[in-house]
């Protein structure tokens, strides 16, 4: 495997459920980066994500994830090549932490991991190995959650809400821990999160979607600096004013 | 003791291979119309409207329907009873795969699509361990009710711990009633409290709960086969219907085959039809008829022949099977009255009649019998009313009736000192009571050697008390001791 994670790539790519969900979005994410796509409910951003590992399986347009054509072979096979971690989480409740975590790789044949080298990694304590995901705090079984999709070495990560149902000091956590290991295995990432602030402070590069298409593409320094369109200032505007007024009370 | 046990042994392994071929559909159908609710809704529907067919009438469907398939296929004993019982099953087991499916949390099922498990691997992993709790109860359930409805196999002619049940309703001992029911009750129990064990092992994943469940489960099924090796005897099967005197009749020549070397095993509780026919068929070896049953309504005859013709007629009609011959008695309809009131046949009774009074049992005045009887001896009476058998003879006594319809070899007639009336112009057909054999052992010398010693050895007045020993109401015997009484009194040619 390459030393960071592959580029994807999107070319036209539509769905529609009904109406349309994802309308003709182009785009490429750069090899290594982790970029955050933010944008209101029903803005299309979860489908496109979905898309990239066949959850959802695209209308018109082509997705290449390292120039190869996702739609090539069968969906399994592609999935196991990816990292996916979403807000439900998805333990499996009838399997240990340990088991849990090496679930993709035994899916894929694919060997056992080092479960306590993963588990450091997501800091959690090697003896919660042979816990049961009932017996984990949600913030805890997160940390499994994005264990299990580290461990088949994949370089692509996608992350659906990742963070979006823990509390602001977990997540917080968790985020940045997130964008260390990030950094550290040289991953491609790509999040979804409604929480403008979180995309500004974790991502490379932020995509801001609406109506199913991308309506502004800047790094957090250009929109914070007004420079990404009007949808893009609406969304930035919350967390720079809550900023500002927190500062205020500060003084 | 050890009949219980063999009969338990049939239950168990008759319920076992209904709840197995159910599984067997169940598990996939459920598994397809858990993620398609339009196939969920015919599935369920259909297993829905099976279930609302009472268990005996499902049971007798499969009869008929056995027959049109027909190519040698058994339309009696094991198989129509298996099959309607696994039909029973079906709707729990169904009902809970599906429930158990679609009870997953859709997060799981995401997870398990997104880390790439083909559906092989999801159905494996992930569903079948979350829902198989959920299963486990359906087939407790449907466990239970089937070795309640397994009872009622015996109606078909598969051995169950039913033959108790319903040898003792006919002959009203309750004593075997109860024993049928608390056996098959214990039986469920047991099955239910290992199930459980099993489904607690599933659901809170305890290795000792499913081992001890499914150790007992084995156990059981080992017991219940134990009785079908080992015995190389030859088991030939001994027919009965379903009221006393065929009870009776039954054990006196099951201990004879047996006294012969013959493992007996009994089909008793049989509908009048079903029983000529699973003879014809060798699904039972030998049983007694009556020669107008069979005359009327199998040969379909209207008229009344000679005593000599009308057997040679039914062991023509029979062939290949066997009439070994008449047992000295007939179990006939007949008129009958008290005695002393100077009357002897129904000829002398027409003449009286208009100044007396019939009762009738319920089904008598609408027979053929009761028509013959009035247009040959012109026979009208001042009232006739119908009553059930024991209130008819209550009303004889008690003088609100003065003549009432009987069967001839009736325990009752002995016992309150009736006079059945002669028949000088023979317009009641025979209903001598005869003894057949099945095709395989038409010819088994050994076989005909061992039952022969009956024919013409029964009289009527002993086959009387032999029915009146398990009909009265105090001091009743089973069927087995009024049968050894009997052959104790058989008549010596």
């Amino acid at each position: 495997m390459a030393d960071h994670g592959p580029e994807v790539r999107f070319e036209g790519v539509t769905k529609r459920f009904g109406a349309l969900a994802v309308d003709g979005v182009d785009c490429t994410i750069t090899p290594g980066s982790l970029v955050a796509l933010v944008g209101g409910s029903g803005a299309g951003k979860s489908t496109l994500l979905r898309m990239i590992n066949r959850l959802v399986e695209p209308d018109a347009g082509r997705l290449t994830i390292g120039g190869r054509d996702v739609g090539e072979g069968p969906a399994p096979l592609l999935r196991r090549r990816i990292g996916y971690v979403f807000q439900s989480i998805g333990l499996m409740p009838h399997m240990t932490v340990a088991e849990n975590i090496a679930l993709p790789p035994r899916v894929a044949r694919n060997g056992a991991p080092d479960i306590a080298k993963l588990l450091e990694m997501v800091e959690l304590p090697a003896d919660y190995a042979s816990r049961r995901p009932d017996a984990l705090s949600g913030g805890e079984r997160q940390r499994v959650g994005v264990a299990r999709a580290l461990a088949t070495g994949a370089k692509l990560m996608l992350l659906d809400e990742p963070f979006g149902a823990l509390d602001p000091v977990t997540r917080d956590a968790i985020g940045r821990r997130y964008r260390d290991l990030h950094d550290r295995l040289g991953l491609t990432s790509i999040m979804v999160t409604h929480d403008m602030a979180e995309a500004l402070l974790l991502a490379d590069r932020v995509l801001v979607m609406a109506r199913g298409r991308i309506v502004a593409d800047a790094t957090p320094a250009e929109m914070l600096s007004g420079q990404a369109g009007p949808e893009a200032n609406a969304l930035v505007a919350v967390p720079a004013r809550q900023a500002e007024a927190i500062e205020a009370l500060r003084r | 003791m050890s009949e219980i046990a063999s009969l338990a042994a049939h239950h168990i392994l008759l319920s076992a291979a209904a709840l197995g071929l159910a599984l067997l559909i169940a598990l996939p159908l459920g598994l397809a119309a858990a993620r398609r609710p339009r196939l969920a809704g015919l599935v369920l529907g259909i297993a829905g409207a099976i279930q609302t067919i009472p268990g005996l009438a499902l049971l007798a469907l499969f009869y008929p329907l056995l027959l049109m398939v027909g190519h040698g296929v058994p339309a009696l004993g094991f198989l129509p009873a298996w099959l309607a019982l696994s039909l029973y099953a079906l709707l729990p087991m169904l009902r809970n795969v599906v429930a158990g499916v679609r009870g997953l949390d859709p997060a799981v099922i995401e997870a398990a699509d997104g880390i790439g498990m083909t559906g092989a691997q999801r159905l494996r992993l992930v569903e079948a361990p979350l829902a198989a709790p959920v299963v486990m109860a359906g087939i407790r359930t449907a466990t239970v009710w089937t070795i309640g409805a397994a009872t009622l196999a015996t109606t078909v002619g598969a051995a169950s711990l039913g033959n108790p049940i319903f040898a003792g309703l006919q002959t009203e001992d309750w004593a075997q009633v109860l024993k049928g029911c608390l056996a098959s009750a214990a039986l469920a129990l047991t099955a239910d409290g290992l199930l459980a064990l099993i489904e607690r092992g599933l659901a809170r994943r305890e290795r000792w709960s499913l081992w001890l469940g499914g150790v007992g489960v084995a156990l059981g099924l080992l017991a219940a086969c134990a009785p079908l090796v080992g015995s190389s005897q030859q088991t030939v099967v001994v027919g009965a219907k379903n009221f006393s005197e065929q009870y009776i009749l039954a054990r006196l020549i099951g201990a004879r085959l047996e006294k012969a070397g013959y493992a007996v095993s009994y089909r008793e509780g049989l509908g009048s039809a079903v029983a000529l026919r699973a003879l014809r068929q060798g699904d039972i070896d030998v049983y007694v008829d009556y020669s107008g049953t069979i005359w009327a309504d199998s040969m379909h005859r209207d008229k009344p022949e000679s005593r000599a013709q009308t057997l040679a007629g039914i062991a023509g009609f029979l062939e290949p099977a066997a009439l070994v011959g008449p047992l000295g008695f007939e179990n006939a309809y007949a008129l009958a009255m008290k005695k002393g009131r100077g009357i002897g046949d129904l000829q002398g009774l027409a003449s009286v009649a208009p100044s007396l009074r019939l009762g009738a049992d319920l089904e008598f005045l609408s027979r053929p019998e009761w028509r013959a009887v009035q247009s040959a001896y012109g026979l009208r009476f001042a009232s006739q009313r119908a009553y059930s058998p024991t209130f008819m003879y209550r009303a004889l006594e008690s003088g609100q009736a003065d003549v009432i319809s009987a069967f001839s070899s009736d325990g009752r007639i002995a016992a309150d000192d009736l006079a059945v009336l002669a028949d000088p112009e023979h317009a009641l057909p025979g209903y001598d009571a005869i003894l057949l054999v099945s095709p395989n052992h038409a010819r088994d010398a050994r076989f005909l050697d061992a039952v022969r010693p009956l024919v013409g050895a029964i009289p009527v007045a002993a086959m009387r008390r032999a029915n009146y020993m398990v009909d009265r109401d105090s001091g009743k015997v089973s069927p087995d001791q009024a049968a050894q009484w009997l052959a104790a009194h058989l008549e010596r040619k």
